[in-house]
């Protein structure tokens, strides 16, 4: 039996499990979601899409699904405790894919509701309708299968003129004593002129093997801003399959970091749409591999009006025998004349076990654009060792330094200064080796 | 802005002068394409019976293949038994009369091929390959001298089978993709060089391809060997004339360079577009490919595509011997309704190879170019380092221009640089032009052809001047 049947099967014998506990909006979708999923199945490595990422082999592992949402019994306080120092946050956790309340400093401004997906779902529909599953349903196949399976998650929502000064932390846990696939499903909705910075810490690390699938759709309103980071500290076992679709309106700004420090097999699936004039996309990337750690990074921005400026950077840092793929596409549509869109790629590859694999792509279908990429992949450079050497730096160190340097500028575009430090400080043990995972989490001991 | 337009529509509409229909009597078999058909071409040209069993491979090959579709082209879908796979233009005569046909002799006088006389001043030698069928190679005597053999495929089969032998098929295999499994299978004409150990090609190469029937394909087969220490600059122009229908070109270059040789490659490609209407046109779907076998050889391609309503081919390079050399320069037009995925492989298999890909695109009117290129280092391959640059240039509001990098890179020592930028005419420029007198036209075609020039120059000098023509009549003013 195929892999897709199988999980097909699993959808069709447990629909009625699967709807119970879940909200008219989510169930609404995922029979529309299963037709195409069913029509497609997993992506093959001779799609072009997915040529160096075989995802289909990732779902051969016996997953367990909780589908009956049995309660697992966590205190995410034994957990977790690792938030970054002299950062006041908004905290929420999902555990598996269910929502768990998390400390907060301040408390919120009116209106602003960060609560479980299902909840709100099932509390004001209306609200969420139409959002949900709109960008989403244009994904790959990998979302389908999300939004079949998706019960719970969490929803971010920012009305009007609304600033969240403190910054929202949504921290991602896998817990259960088998292999384990779960489905995450984050919805980010902000309302004209309003603003706000997310950062989501993806810490799904268990000895057994994990899968989970997570679909973020975002909602920028005219004239908002959004500075989102993305962190992925997880293991080795772990596969993380992560959809995020954007939709920015007029004179809105999004800005997004996206860090893999530590891994197993990811692919990062992110689309960025302009839809109003001056929009401004932001969008940055750092992935630092060793082991057999795969990162596939796949961004698409898409300019649909014009006067958009975007502008991207990734970098890689592929060490023993990691593999990093990249694939950065500018689509400039017909009429999005004035467009300013800049994107650059850089990876080292410090073994000749370590694959990069680099495809930057502009598609352009209007005139009056300045579009431009550049990527390299390469070693450090030889004399700036020399250098420092000459000067009484020794060869390891002078390595680190330059390495540092170089993952440094990823991490400078990070504006909220206590995570900048933490990044540096997480950056700097990863590079030598020292950590996998932060000190204070439970995990790591 | 409104005059500027027309002064543009007018030179972008200019004519395709290359359009004439020769009458000249052509033996063409029936279309269609089975083992029969097969047979028969492999039987006119009376060819050896191992190089049928090589067709009739390549051919159920073929059969087990679907055209791929991943190019970011639009191609109608082809009727393969629509064609007619052999067209001869010579006189049928059975004493092999050398005599050619009058008609076709004007035919390349007005390609600006005078077979004879011209070429005799201008030093290069000509292989000319009508429709299916090579027709005249110029200068044999004087490189037999020398010990190069240069004739048609067919004339190399009946002289030098050892040679075709060792050779065919080992750089593009007829299992490489859907096109060169079907050239395999029908070619019917094409070139072949071979330049021995030590000697440098005193004249430049050069083969002219044109379609004249109607209803055929081309598939024409291009060998080249250069053993070592040897050089040769190999040059390559096509034509078709205009014709509604559209009319297929899947030709196969192959070429072999060993230690120390070197080949320059030049092609200024002007099959028929197709009209401003996207009506007709050549699909020109070519394998090409070099294998730089030998230690310190090079391999540069250098290609001015202006015609074909839809180009679809990677001049690749394999950098196989240590210290070997790949170089690709390529400018692409397209106007109106033509299509282009063109672009580069360089795969790095020997230590220290290195190459370099220079691409400059020109989209105008309606039309889609697209550069898709492949850098791969191997495991192996210590010490690669590649750079490339492309650059595309748009004209009007309604065209496309993308670029399609991979770089895959298993070694860690390999220096791997990509840039590519995509940007119009600057109105500064085109202001600082006007402001000193030059007219807008002008100006176009100045700025356009200082794009293009870091490509240009690479080309021996009788094609440069023909490409810069070529440039100016598709290019200038397509601007809005």
């Amino acid at each position: 039996m195929s892999q897709e049947q199988e999980y097909i099967d699993i959808f069709e014998q447990n629909l009625a499990l699967i709807k119970e506990p879940c909200a008219e909006l989510l169930n609404e979708a995922r029979e529309k979601a299963a037709i195409r999923f069913k029509a497609t199945g997993f992506p093959g490595t001779k799609e072009e899409n997915w040529l160096h990422s075989n995802v289909a082999k990732r779902f051969a592992t016996d997953y367990g699904m909780n589908l009956g949402r049995v309660e697992v019994n966590t205190d995410r306080r034994t957990l977790f405790t690792c938030d970054v120092p002299n950062l006041n946050t908004h905290q929420a956790f999902i555990v598996n894919d269910t929502f768990r309340d998390g400390e907060s400093g301040k408390k919120f401004p009116d209106g602003v509701i960060l609560a479980s997906l299902n909840r709100i779902a099932e509390e004001s529909p209306s609200l969420l309708e139409p959002y949900y599953n709109t960008l989403a349903e244009q994904g790959d196949s990998i979302a389908q299968f999300n939004t079949m399976f998706a019960q719970d998650g969490i929803v971010l929502y920012i009305p009007k003129n609304t600033v969240v000064e403190e910054t929202v932390q949504i921290v991602t846990l896998l817990q259960a004593n088998v292999e384990m696939l779960s489905n995450r499903r984050l919805l980010v909705i902000l309302e004209e002129n309003s603003q706000a910075s997310l950062l989501i810490c993806d810490h799904s690390a268990m000895e057994k093997q994990t899968l989970s699938t997570q679909v973020t759709e975002i909602f920028i309103g005219r004239g908002a801003q959004l500075d989102l980071y993305e962190l992925e500290e997880t293991a080795y076992s772990n596969t993380r399959l992560s959809h995020l679709f954007v939709r920015q309106e007029a004179d809105s700004r999004f800005g997004h970091s996206n860090i893999t420090l530590t891994n197993g097999f990811t692919r990062n699936y992110i689309s960025v749409s302009l839809e109003g004039k001056g929009a401004e996309a932001d969008i940055n990337g750092l992935v630092i591999g060793d082991k057999n750690q795969h990162t596939d990074n796949r961004t698409i921005v898409d300019h649909k009006t014009g006067n958009c400026n975007s502008n991207e950077l990734y970098k890689y840092i592929l060490d023993e025998q990691s593999t990093g793929v990249f694939a950065g596409k500018m689509l400039i549509r017909p009429d999005a004349q004035q467009t300013v869109s800049q994107q650059t790629n850089r990876n080292l590859c410090l073994t000749s076990d370590a694959h990069m694999y680099a495809q930057p792509q502009l598609e352009i279908y209007a005139d009056d654009v300045k579009c431009s990429h550049g990527s390299t992949v390469g070693q450090l450079d030889d004399n700036a060792l020399f250098y420092m050497q000459q000067r009484g730096i020794p060869a390891d160190e002078a390595r680190h330094l330059l390495m540092y340097a170089f993952a440094g500028e990823v991490i400078e575009n990070i504006k909220i200064e206590a995570l900048r430090d933490r990044l540096h400080m997480l950056v700097e043990k990863r590079l030598r080796g020292e950590l996998n995972h932060c000190r204070t989490c439970a995990l790591c001991k | 802005m409104k005059k500027k337009d027309n002064i543009l529509k007018k030179i972008a509409n200019k004519a395709y002068e290359f359009g004439f229909v020769s009458k000249i009597k052509t033996d063409i078999i029936d279309s269609g394409l089975n083992e029969d058909v097969i047979r028969l071409i492999s039987k006119k040209k009376n060819e050896p019976s191992w190089l049928l069993e090589f067709r009739l491979e390549a051919y159920r090959h073929w059969l087990t293949l679907k055209m791929p579709t991943w190019a970011h082209l639009n191609i109608p879908p082809i009727d393969y038994q629509a064609i007619s796979y052999y067209a001869d233009p010579l006189k049928k005569s059975k004493e092999k009369n050398k005599e050619i046909d009058p008609e076709l002799m004007k035919t390349f006088e007005k390609l600006g091929i005078p077979l004879e006389e011209r070429l005799a001043l201008s030093g290069t030698a000509v292989d000319a390959v009508m429709d299916s069928v090579s027709v005249k190679t110029t200068f044999k005597e004087e490189l037999k001298e020398k010990g190069i053999i240069f004739c048609s495929m067919s004339e190399a089969v009946q002289e030098h089978p050892e040679l075709v032998r060792q050779y065919l098929g080992t750089v593009v295999n007829y299992r490489d993709n859907f096109f060169a499994a079907l050239n395999s299978a029908v070619f019917s004409d094409g070139s072949f060089a071979f330049i021995p150990k030590g000697v440098r090609c005193p004249r430049e190469l050069s083969t002219y391809f044109r379609i004249n029937a109607a209803n055929t394909g081309q598939f024409e087969r291009t060998l080249i060997v250069a053993d070592d220490d040897s050089y040769v600059s190999y040059l390559e122009g096509c034509t078709a004339p205009m014709r509604d229908e559209n009319q297929l070109h899947a030709a196969i270059v192959e070429i072999v360079v060993n230690n120390n040789a070197e080949v320059k490659y030049s092609t200024v490609q002007n099959w028929y577009p197709g009209d401003a209407e996207g009506k007709g046109g050549v699909y020109n779907f070519v394998t090409k490919r070099g294998d730089c076998r030998g230690k310190n050889s090079k391999l540069s391609w250098t290609q001015v595509e202006t015609g074909s309503a839809i180009t679809w081919k990677y001049p690749s390079c394999i950098l196989r011997g240590d210290n070997s050399q790949g170089e690709f320069y390529s400018v692409a037009l397209t106007n109106n309704y033509q299509q282009a995925d063109t672009g580069t492989k360089m795969i790095h298999l020997g230590k220290n190879t290195r190459s370099t890909i220079i691409s400059k695109g020109i989209s105008a009117g309606k039309s889609q170019n697209s550069y898709r290129g492949l850098v791969r280092v191997s495991k192996n391959a210590d010490g690669a380092r590649n750079y490339s640059q492309c650059d595309s240039l748009l004209l009007g509001d309604k065209c496309g221009a993308h670029t399609f990098p991979y770089m895959d890179i298993h070694n860690n020592s390999a220096v791997i640089e990509h840039e590519a930028t995509t940007s119009k005419i600057s109105e500064d420029q085109l202001f600082y032009c006007n402001q000193r007198g030059i007219g807008t036209e002008e100006a176009i075609g100045l700025i356009v052809n200082g794009y293009a020039k870091e490509v240009l120059n690479k080309l021996p000098m009788e094609f440069a001047i023909e490409a810069q023509k070529l440039l100016s009549v598709s290019l200038e003013g397509a601007v809005g």
